[in-house]
């Protein structure tokens, strides 16, 4: 597939980012036939990945800096948030749904993650961070504005 | 975010405006659980009708409140949320918990 475009935020860990990276990377999708309700879909996905970044990656610290790294061809988003914070013990168990390390927490963000991007990988290392990498690719079940029937 | 916030009876009517998500959990957790404590409030009612975005942390705010209330025989209610939303709503299970209602009217009805 073609690269279309690309785009890498860096940005601090604070919690009112969160809002900032999930604006910025739907206002980068839009650029591809997504719906409104994709890119709200997609807001979504990128507000859980960030959010853990803060949460759990840096534990709340405020000086870090989050990730964001997108990319466009022709019909698909791809996406990656890192953080360098304090990685995932057990990966298997992190995904498990209502799974949470704070008892305060829902556990739904990487159920939300997967059910709204398609090709969700998880990758963690103890002490040295976490990359969440998805894609969402625009339907084609949409006629293009001007194109002919 | 911006909160309204009406007490009618022993029912906490809330009207969030905006986004819930990490920017303004704590926030809102606060001043719900406040102002839940200083009226007294039995029922909670949630109107979402101008709130465009939640995520987990939002949901984790709602939810917890929503423990609480029910702890002490009362009832939360959610009032008109938005397509995306209730998508978000639906998917975490919150609306088998808490019921949903068009207006805030049909709520109180309910409530009784
Ligand atoms: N970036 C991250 N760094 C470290 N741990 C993480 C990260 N993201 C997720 N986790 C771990 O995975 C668990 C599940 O994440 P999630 O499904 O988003 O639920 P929640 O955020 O509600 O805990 C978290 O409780 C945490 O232990
Ligand atoms: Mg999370």
């Amino acid at each position: 597939m073609q690269l279309m475009n690309q785009m890498r935020l860096e940005f601090l860990s604070i919690p009112a980012n969160v809002a900032f990276a999930r604006v910025a990377v739907a206002a980068f999708a839009s650029q591809l036939d997504f719906t409104l309700a994709d890119l709200e879909e997609i807001k979504v996905a990128v507000s859980e990945a960030v959010g853990n970044a803060i949460i759990h990656g840096y534990g709340h610290v405020p000086d870090r800096l989050v990730r964001v790294y997108a990319a466009l061809t022709q019909d698909t988003l791809e996406l990656r948030i890192e953080d360098e914070g304090r990685g995932i013990e057990d990966i298997e168990k992190a995904l498990e749904p209502a799974f949470s390390t704070d008892a305060e927490r829902l556990g739904l963000g990487f159920v939300f993650m997967q059910s709204f991007m398609e090709n969700f990988r998880l990758e963690s290392k103890r002490g040295r961070g976490t990359t969440v990498i998805m894609s969402k690719s625009t339907g084609n079940n949409m006629v293009r504005a001007g194109e002919a029937t | 975010m911006l909160l309204d916030i009406e007490m009618k009876k022993d029912t906490l009517f809330v009207r969030p405006n905006g986004e819930l998500d990490l920017g303004v959990a704590d926030q809102l957790r606060r001043t719900l659980d406040e102002t839940i404590e200083k009226g007294q409030a039995k029922n909670l009612v949630i109107n979402l009708a101008k709130v465009s975005f939640v995520d987990s942390s939002g949901l984790g705010v709602l939810l917890g409140r929503y423990n609480r209330v029910s702890k002490n025989g009362g009832q939360v209610l959610i009032v008109s949320p938005q397509p995306q939303v209730r998508k978000v709503l639906d998917l975490s299970g919150l609306l088998r918990i808490m019921n949903e209602y068009p207006n805030e009217n049909e709520a109180l009805g309910k409530i009784g």
